[in-house]
């Protein structure tokens, strides 16, 4: 029996898990322990991250967090949970908190010209990490800093000829494609810089003979895997838009009885931690950076901004091209 | 048509239409990989497409066998997929902190672990639709949307990695040359079936969802069956849950799962289950859960581009749920007694009759 005392205690009670859990997002950063003593000296910079939804992203966060704190900044820093209105509201406390710079990650690439007005009469800088916007008027912010996917996806296709090259590859190419969220930016852009690179100097010998969303995630990249290798058996290359995809893939490849690394090729992008250990273990051949780690950057960056010194538009992370040979002396270092 | 008793009866059986579009589905593949049907051996397992669908499949087919029995009480169980993703971060998180990933008692414990934190979510659920009497699709919301986010919380935000040999086999193995799952599935599938159909608790359920209230002023104890259920239906998450993450050996609290709940509703509609209550088919559940991973499975091999995915997905998933429909039958064949006077002279469309004409003629063949 549904009885209305019950059950507004029930929905009292739920309302007040799902406040406990927003206010539990909101991070104050380990260094914030008193931003107004310090004389003023000490620059504040208000960061508000897209999420936590892949490994990459945590990393991307943790180096923030580090860098911010080695540089001795105060840094606040809140988490949206993929939702935009949290982000806004995130720079909307920002600005009422009179930070000295503002750094996002955007959640979408439009819809932000009204708060970012607002910042720019506050006289807040604002910087643009990893993801960058559409917008009307160009000033809203000053710098963008974060990798260039379609640089990732010519990358990757230089990469592959690399890796032909050395496996003594004759023949035609088959390429199999892992694409990411169907349209998403990276998976756009990847699919976008390959092509472009293969249209133009292996017309005739490379083809994509399949291609089709992994979702950026492993169980998505093995799945698809196991039907491409059915449909299409002599496939001899695999490029994927990101190591976890490559990572469920070379599972199917395997349970197919074929060895990934030999008998099909593999070149993906992203560099986390595990894609570095497959390619040790020779299962992947090639793997193109896309560095979470741009901290430290950010952090020049801030000061450079803080202390008025023009910028750059556009920065890009300090990114490598892995092949094998690589990958063992580089797998201690890989942080994600 | 032919019209024929058998012919009639065959197409009356609850299970014609869903079995008709599996084997339609099936058949679409081949012009695309001719050996589709085929299975060979390969490293001491079998390897073909057939295996890979009922690989891929298991864990929807076990959320979907829960399910239905939720549904057959009216309620509708939304959490499976943030269950899944608990009971898998769960596991791999504690097996990934043992120093010997491949002991047997550790991987065990784990799995332990992870199925008693289902069966923890399971009665929540319960507790909150039995007891609170909170509408199914509000209470069930909650673990939906919370449970991901303890799942990350346990995993750390990170996609956790496990090498251990004997939780690979229960996902990801093979015993016998076939995928182990499907030796799990056969045995949940059998004792869901020997349960309800063997015992009168089947018929305790469909009374429940026929009409709880009415139910218990006959002496049946519908909101215990209802907890029941609910913890049956999260059991049988976590069971996925351990698939799914075994499959790929990590745990991803992210992405494991994501969207089951909506496949396996719709697997159990297609299937034949009331979504009001009151009867329900596991063997429905198993066939409607293999049309949705041979679908996606379709979707991959014949080249769907990527951005119309979805949209095929659908234009298969309305035409199946219309064909299942007598009414729409009868209005678009003519003849039924449900047939209305305009409906039946109705010139059928290409796209209506295409793939019904051809279940058909593969149903006389078979």
């Amino acid at each position: 029996m549904l009885s209305r005392r019950n059950f507004l205690t029930a929905a009292v009670g739920v309302a007040a898990a799902g406040g406990l859990a927003a206010c539990a997002k909101e991070d104050e950063g380990s260094s914030g322990s008193d931003s107004s003593s310090g004389g003023g000296k000490k620059i504040t910079l208000g960061f508000a991250q897209v999420g936590s939804e892949s490994g990459w992203r945590t990393a991307n966060t943790k180096s923030v967090k580090e860098a911010a704190k080695e540089a001795g900044y105060n840094l606040k820093f809140s988490d949206a949970q993929q939702k935009q209105e949290n982000q806004i509201s995130a720079i909307r406390s920002y600005i009422a908190q009179k930070v000295n710079v503002i750094a996002f990650s955007p959640v979408v690439v439009t819809g932000w010209d009204a708060v970012l007005k607002e910042a720019k009469t506050a006289k807040i800088p604002v910087i643009l990490t990893d993801r960058s916007i559409e917008t009307s008027d160009d000033s809203l912010y000053v710098s963008f800093i974060g990798s260039d996917f379609i640089d990732e996806g010519r990358r990757a296709a230089k990469m592959l000829e690399k890796v032909l090259e050395k496996a003594g590859h004759k023949g035609a190419v088959k390429i199999a494609q892992l694409e990411g969220t169907t349209g998403a930016a990276p998976a756009i852009e990847r699919a976008k810089g390959f092509k472009e690179i293969m249209d133009a100097e292996h017309k005739d010998d490379w083809k994509v003979v399949v291609s089709q969303t992994g979702d950026f995630t492993r169980a998505g990249g093995k799945q698809v895997m196991a039907a491409f290798l059915q449909s299409n058996p002599d496939i001899n290359v695999l490029y994927a838009h990101n190591d976890d995809m490559a990572l469920g893939a070379i599972q199917s490849i395997e349970a197919a009885g074929k060895k990934p690394g030999k008998d099909i090729l593999i070149v993906s992008v992203d560099g986390v931690k595990d894609g570095f250990v497959a390619m040790s273990e020779g299962k992947i051949n090639g793997i193109v950076e896309c560095n979470p780690l741009l901290g430290p950057q950010l952090m020049d960056l801030v000061k450079k901004v803080n202390d008025g010194e023009t910028v750059e538009r556009r920065i890009k992370t300090k990114e490598g091209d892995f092949l094998q040979e690589q990958a063992k002396e580089a797998l201690p270092t890989r942080k994600y | 048509m032919t019209t024929t008793p058998r012919w009639r009866a065959l197409t009356r059986h609850h299970l014609f239409w869903p079995v008709a579009v599996l084997v339609v589905l099936l058949l679409v593949n081949v012009p695309f990989t001719p050996d589709f049907f085929s299975i060979k051996m390969t490293d001491g397992h079998l390897y073909g497409s057939l295996v890979s669908i009922v690989l891929f499949g298991s864990p929807l087919i076990l959320v979907a066998v829960g399910m239905t029995l939720v549904i057959a009480t009216g309620g509708i169980d939304l959490s499976v997929g943030a269950v899944v993703a608990i009971t898998g971060a769960l596991t791999c998180s504690y097996i990934s902190d043992q120093a010997d990933q491949d002991a047997l008692s550790g991987v065990l414990l784990a799995m332990g672990i992870g199925l008693a934190a289902a069966v923890v979510c399971g009665l929540w659920n319960g507790f909150l639709v039995a007891r609170m009497g909170i509408q199914p699709i509000i209470a069930t919301l909650i673990i939906m949307v919370a449970g991901r986010g303890v799942a990350q919380l346990i995993t750390d935000g990170q996609i956790i990695t496990v090498n251990s040999e004997p939780y690979k086999l229960i996902g990801g193995g093979y015993w016998l040359t076939l995928p182990f799952s499907i030796f799990v599935v056969a045995a949940v599938v059998a004792v869901t079936v020997a349960l309800t159909r063997r015992t009168a608790l089947g018929l305790l359920v469909e009374s429940v969802g026929g009409n709880a209230e009415a139910s218990r002023l006959v002496g049946i104890r519908s909101r215990r069956i209802k907890i029941m259920v609910y913890v049956f239906c999260a059991l049988c998450a976590g069971i996925a849950g351990l698939m799914i993450s075994s499959n790929t050996s990590a745990a991803d609290g992210n992405n494991a799962g994501l969207w089951i709940e909506l496949d396996a509703i719709l697997a159990v509609v297609i299937g034949g289950t009331s979504l009001l209550g009151g009867r329900f088919s596991i063997g429905g559940t198993v066939v409607g859960a293999l049309v949705i991973q041979t679908l996606t499975t379709t979707i991959y091999t014949i080249g769907v581009p990527t951005q119309t995915n979805l949209v095929f997905k659908a234009a298969v998933v309305i035409i199946v749920c219309l064909m299942q429909s007598p009414k729409f039958r009868a209005k678009v064949f003519g003849g039924g007694r449900f047939g209305g006077k305009g409906g039946a002279q109705q010139a059928p469309t290409p796209a209506d009759t295409a793939p019904t004409s051809e279940a058909v003629r593969k149903m006389e063949v078979s």
